[in-house]
C-alpha cells in the first residue's frame, strides 16, 4: 500500500527528476496545496535547485515558513533535498539578510574558490556510526555552497570537497541530503525507498 | 574527492540517436531510450542528450524522448539543442532534463546564459562550445552544427560565458570529433586556463588512455559517442582500465 508523499513547489525545483524516481519505487508524488497539508501529509518532499532567496520567497509568499517548521518539530516524515536542506538552515552567504527556516542552527557558506565550482558530479558520502537511513556509498552533487557544520543533536553524514562538509543529516524521520538522492542511482533509489517506509539501514 | 565523469553522449535526430565524423555523414545508433537505460547499467555518470534535427517538427521529438529518458534514468541528464529561450529551456527541465545545454543561440545572445541562470541557477546551464582550431594554439567557436565559422575567439567566449552564468562548459573539439584520434588536449587546457566552471571534454576519444589525458589537461568529465555506440567497448571496460591507471572514477 502507498503512503501519500506531497511535495513542496519551490518554484525554483526541477520536479520531475524527483517525481520520476519515486514513480520507480512504486509512489505517485502530488504537489502541495495547503499549509495545512505541509503540515499533516504523510510525508513530506522539500526539493530545490536554484537560489535561496527566491525559494524562501515562494515559501512565505504562500505563508508556508511556520507549517513546514511545525512538521520538522513535531517529527513528521521529511526529506529535504540540496537546496532543501540549506532552507532548513538560519541564513545562507548566497542570500544575506535572507532568513531561513531556522530548523537547523547554522549558515550555508560558499565553497572555496579554488576549487571547480559548481561542485557537479559524484562525491562519496560516508554517514557517522548510527545512522538510520544512510550507508556509505556515491551520491550525486550539485552545488555551490555547503554546510560545514551542524549542532550535536543532528545526525550527519560527510563528504570532502575542498575540506569536509555537511552531506547529509538526520533526526528521526528528518532526512536532508545535499546530494541528489533522485540522481543517485541505485544507492539513491535504495535511500529513497528507506525513508519513504521509514526503514533502517541493515533492519 | 569528486570522482571525474564518464559521460555518454546521445547526438538524437528525428527521436533516433545517429552519429557522424565532424558533425556529417550521420548513421544509426538506436533507440534514444534503450541507449540511456545500457549506459546507465554500465557505469555512465550523466547522460547528455542533444538534439541535431535539423527541422522544428524534429526538434519537437526532443521533448519526448527527454521525457521517455527520464523515467528510466537514475543519473543525471543534460539536454541541449535548438534551445534559444527561457521556455525552451522550461520544457526540457518540466520533461526531465536536470541541465540544459546551449551553444548557436547562446553565440548569437550572450544574454541567453543570464536569463537561464538566473532563472534557473548556474548548475543548472551549460554552455556547449565547438571549436575548431584557427591557428596553432587558437580555436574558433563554430556554429549552426560545424557550418559556420564564426571567428570568436574561444578562449574568451568561455570567459564570458562563465561570468554571465554557465554553470559548466561542454567543449568539444570540431577537428576532432567522431575521428578516434584522441580529445585536442591543448584546446582543454586552454579553457581550463580561463575558467574554474567543470569542462566536460568532448571529440575524439578512442581508448581509456584519451580520457585520462583529457582529465590530466584540465577536464572534470569526458564525454564518448562514436566508441561506446559501436560497440568496441563500455562504460564500464573504460572505468576499469581508468581505475587501473590510478584514475578514482565511481565504480
Amino acid at each position: 500500500m502507498s503512503v501519500e508523499v506531497v511535495v513542496v513547489p519551490t518554484g525554483t525545483a526541477n520536479m520531475a527528476s524527483v517525481a520520476a524516481a519515486f514513480r520507480r519505487i512504486g509512489t505517485e508524488l502530488s504537489e502541495a496545496r495547503s499549509s495545512e497539508e505541509i503540515r499533516s501529509a504523510d510525508r513530506l518532499v522539500l526539493p530545490g535547485v536554484g537560489a535561496f532567496a527566491a525559494a524562501m520567497e515562494r515559501i512565505d509568499e504562500r505563508g508556508w515558513r511556520q507549517a513546514l517548521v511545525d512538521r520538522i518539530d513535531e517529527g513528521r516524515p521529511t526529506l529535504a533535498i540540496c537546496l532543501g536542506m540549506q532552507l532548513l538552515c538560519e541564513k545562507s552567504e548566497e542570500s544575506p539578510g535572507v532568513l531561513g527556516l531556522g530548523v537547523v542552527s547554522g549558515t550555508v557558506t560558499r565553497l572555496p574558490e579554488h576549487l571547480t565550482v559548481p561542485q557537479l558530479g559524484w562525491n562519496q558520502v560516508m554517514p557517522a556510526p548510527g545512522s538510520r537511513f544512510l550507508m556509505p556509498g556515491w551520491a550525486y552533487f550539485a552545488n555551490s555552497y555547503r554546510l560545514t557544520s551542524v549542532p550535536d543533536d543532528w545526525t550527519c553524514a560527510r563528504t570532502s570537497y575542498g575540506g569536509s562538509f555537511v552531506s547529509a543529516i538526520e533526526r528521526g524521520n528528518l532526512l536532508a541530503c545535499q546530494f541528489h538522492p533522485e540522481l543517485s542511482g541505485d544507492w539513491g533509489s535504495e535511500l529513497l525507498s528507506r525513508w519513504l517506509n521509514g526503514k533502517r539501514v541493515r533492519s | 574527492m569528486l570522482a571525474p565523469r564518464l559521460i555518454p553522449c546521445l547526438d538524437v535526430k528525428d527521436g533516433r540517436v545517429v552519429k557522424g565524423v565532424r558533425f556529417q555523414d550521420l548513421r544509426d545508433a538506436g533507440d534514444p531510450v534503450l541507449r540511456a537505460s545500457a549506459y546507465q547499467d554500465q557505469g555512465a555518470d550523466e547522460i547528455v542528450i542533444l538534439d541535431v534535427s535539423a527541422t522544428p517538427e524534429g526538434r519537437g521529438h526532443a521533448v519526448d524522448t527527454t521525457l521517455m529518458v527520464r523515467q528510466v534514468l537514475s543519473i543525471p541528464l543534460t539536454v541541449g539543442g535548438g534551445v534559444r529561450g527561457v521556455d525552451d529551456a522550461r520544457s526540457l527541465l518540466e520533461a526531465g532534463a536536470d541541465k540544459v545545454s546551449v551553444n548557436t543561440a547562446a553565440v548569437k545572445r550572450p544574454a541567453l546564459l543570464a536569463e537561464l541562470a538566473g532563472r534557473f541557477g548556474s548548475q543548472c546551464t551549460v554552455l556547449a562550445v565547438d571549436a575548431a582550431e584557427s591557428s596553432p594554439g587558437r580555436w574558433e567557436v563554430v556554429v549552426n552544427g560545424g557550418r559556420t565559422r564564426t571567428g570568436i575567439d574561444v578562449e574568451a567566449w568561455v570567459a564570458e560565458a562563465a561570468l554571465l552564468g554557465a554553470g559548466e562548459i561542454l567543449l568539444t573539439s570540431w577537428d576532432r570529433d567522431g575521428t578516434r584520434s584522441g580529445y585536442d588536449l591543448d584546446l582543454i587546457a586552454a579553457v581550463a586556463s580561463v575558467v574554474t566552471v567543470p569542462i566536460i571534454a568532448s571529440g575524439g576519444a578512442d581508448n581509456a588512455g584519451h580520457l585520462h589525458d583529457a582529465l590530466a589537461a584540465g577536464a572534470t568529465a569526458v564525454l564518448a559517442a562514436s566508441i561506446l555506440h559501436d560497440g568496441d567497448t563500455t562504460v564500464g571496460s573504460l572505468k576499469d582500465e581508468l581505475l587501473a591507471n590510478g584514475t578514482r572514477v565511481r565504480p
